[in-house]
């Protein structure tokens, strides 16, 4: 395996991951104040949809996400109305949710633009294109690092990088702001905020929102970043990926990327190696297809030891019985 | 009394609509959905072109799960839909169930044989047209690797694979074909993201001609050529029009005419048995219009035209992966 390869595996890599990202850190904040949302699915989904929509209406790609980031929002306050005010239940809320958004994706999607349920193809301004760091062409003669730098580094959109300070701004938020502190405390003991003179549906609400704008990025990328246009269900699963690797982070920031990184690294891997030669035997290409899967289950299983949740999560906030 | 007329003209009016009803064709929309740009869109564009050109009016539905299969299809013969098109190969086993079912209503089924009497099916030779895009697109390479990559995992895609293979080696006998299968689900019809994945992949291993055959998936694949700068060929629908200069060529499959064949004839017309569209009967070719013209040489041209003649005439045979599992050109 040379290089090329690597850089190839790692640079699929980093896009696969982007959506899980957002969405694994969407889930963080929403969880780490102890709502549940199993809905982070739903909200990609119908970010991806408006996104791509308003922006092929518009011909901005910018103007899109906002939209996108809009209508994921409208989902969260959704879900923190049943769940937050009406003390609902945070699971039931979530899964209607998605059913809620692979269904009126598809309605809107085939009045708007008669193509059932597609939007049309996006085109230059109304797609996020790869940008080129500076000095990609002064390293290009440095060996390993040259190419390092122009296949891995440079040339992904800008929601690529924008996810990965995501991480750093949700560490620097949760472990080093008085907000992250109570946000904190009220997934683990919400009396005790509230005790503390601090309100606790003021925090889960601004939580929730916190999750949408990030849902709206994820769902955004999908269609104008890594697609050109929505087709319908085009989120695919990955909602449900990124809480799984919510938890295999164990609710925590930097290894929520790291365990991102490692989803989005098998599913490159799968991609890239449908058909390949191993100590002589011809691997069957069902094989790779299943082995992200495989080692998600071995992972899951043998290597994260207790993932314990936070403990108020899930239940609703009742100040007084 | 005037009461009374009302309910007889309404009642009137119904059993006319019913006897009108009657002679509706019926078109079921497999999954992928009506606008895949591929396959199903081909289909629905022979059932526009049939009401367009006859003023007649059809009942169609479209699939939105594996599961409603047969409850669509046992539907359709419900509401006297005659005869009714099901779409694609998924569809045999179910068939085979409900045909027997409805024995005055007349099936045509597409890409599948099913073996009843009151069945036509419908089947193409896709591996003869892969194998001129596959050469086409062997002239086309520079780098002499070539990219394939295909919708769900099924026999159907396998004999696009191999024709194509086929050709890709006939114009250049060094190339190296890489093959890629989205999935093995039908979901696998419609995940245009993993498409550009699977397309980007291929083209980080030096391919520099990808040929789409995924339905849906395609667009994705189609695009991530276009953003890669290389070339792609698009299938089943003419599509060259999506990347103009990206797109080579498109592996043509009238499933429209098929269609419009069916409707046109409607149940008196209706064969039963097995039709083979192929190269002599124009089912299946490749596309040259405004938007390729530039891409396709006249070397080219005149060494796809003279294959053509030669695998009419019957001096190419080119090998039929569904025949008997295997591929000479192409392990999977």
């Amino acid at each position: 395996m040379d290089l090329a390869t690597i850089l190839a595996i790692l640079d699929a890599t980093m896009r696969s991951a982007t959506p899980l990202l957002f969405a694994c850190l969407a889930g963080l904040f929403s969880e780490r104040a102890g709502i549940f949302d199993i809905g982070l699915e739903g909200k990609l989904l119908i970010s991806a949809f408006f996104s791509a929509s308003i922006a092929a209406t518009t011909g901005s790609v910018w103007i899109g996400l906002l939209a996108g980031i809009a209508s994921s929002l409208v989902m969260s306050g959704i879900h923190g109305v049943a769940s937050i005010t009406f003390r609902g239940n945070q699971l039931i809320s979530g899964v209607a949710l998605n059913f809620l958004a692979s269904g009126i994706t598809v309605v809107v999607g085939e009045s708007w633009f008669g193509l059932g349920g597609r939007t049309p193809q996006l085109e230059g301004a109304a797609r996020f294109q790869p940008i080129e760091l500076p000095f990609t062409g002064a390293l290009s003669g440095v060996p390993v690092i040259g190419p390092v730098y122009a296949e891995l580094i440079s040339g992904h959109t800008i929601l690529v990088y924008l996810g990965i300070l995501a991480v750093a701004m949700t560490w620097w938020t949760l472990y080093r702001t008085r907000f992250g502190l109570r946000l904190r405390a009220v997934g683990e003991n919400p009396e005790s905020v509230d005790t503390a003179g601090v309100s606790v549906l003021r925090l889960r609400y601004t939580a929730i929102v916190i999750t949408g704008v990030l849902c709206g990025l994820g769902g955004a990328y999908l269609s104008t970043g890594l697609a050109a246009g929505f087709v319908k269900e085009m989120s695919a699963g990955r909602g449900f990926i990124a809480l799984a690797a919510l938890i295999f982070a164990k609710w925590r920031p930097w290894y929520a990327l790291m365990a991102c990184l490692l989803f989005g690294f098998l599913e490159a891997v799968g991609n890239r190696f449908q058909n390949i030669e191993f100590l002589g035997i011809n691997v069957p290409t069902q094989f790779m297809q299943a082995l992200p899967y495989i080692l998600t289950v071995v992972i899951l299983a043998g290597f994260v030891g207790k993932a314990i949740p936070p403990r108020a999560g899930g239940q609703p906030y009742v100040k007084e019985r | 009394m005037s009461l009374m007329k009302t309910f007889l003209s309404a009642g009137a009016a119904l059993a006319i609509s019913a006897v009108a009803a009657l002679a509706e064709p019926g078109l079921i929309i497999d999954l992928g959905g009506k606008f895949d740009k591929s396959f199903n869109e081909s289909a629905y564009n022979g059932a526009k072109r049939w009401v367009d050109e006859t003023g007649g009016s059809y009942i169609e539905t479209e699939l939105q799960s594996e599961a409603q299969r047969e409850q669509n299809m046992r539907k359709m013969a419900e509401r006297d839909a005659n005869p009714i098109v099901v779409l694609g190969f998924a569809n045999g086993s179910t068939l085979e169930k409900v045909a027997p079912d409805y024995p005055d209503t007349s099936f045509a089924i597409v890409d599948m044989v099913v073996d009843a009497p009151n069945v036509k099916s419908i089947v193409f030779s896709e591996h003869e047209g892969s194998y001129l895009v596959g050469l086409i697109a062997g002239m086309k390479s520079e780098t002499g690797t070539v990219g394939f990559v295909g919708g769900m995992d099924v026999p159907l895609i396998r004999k696009f694979a191999c024709g194509y293979a086929q050709g890709v080696l006939a114009a250049n006998p060094d190339a190296k074909v890489i093959s890629s299968m989205t999935g093995t689900t039908p979901s696998a019809w419609n995940d245009p993201v993993k498409g550009g994945e699977l397309a980007k992949a291929q083209v980080s291993q030096g391919a520099d001609v990808i040929y789409a055959a995924a339905g849906g998936t395609g667009v994705g694949i189609l695009q991530a050529a276009a953003d890669e700068g290389v070339f792609s060929i698009g299938v089943d629908s003419n599509q060259n029009y999506l990347h103009p200069g990206s797109v080579l060529t498109s592996m043509l499959k009238r499933v429209d005419n098929a269609v419009y064949e069916v409707f046109s004839a409607g149940a008196e017309g209706f064969e039963p048995g097995i039709a083979v569209l192929d190269l002599e009967s124009e089912g299946v070719g490749y596309a040259v219009d405004e938007n390729n013209e530039a891409l396709i040489t006249d070397d080219i041209t005149a060494a796809v035209d003279e294959a053509k003649a030669k695998i009419i005439s019957g001096e190419i045979e080119v090998h039929d992966y569904t025949s008997d599992d295997s591929c000479p050109a192409l392990t999977f």
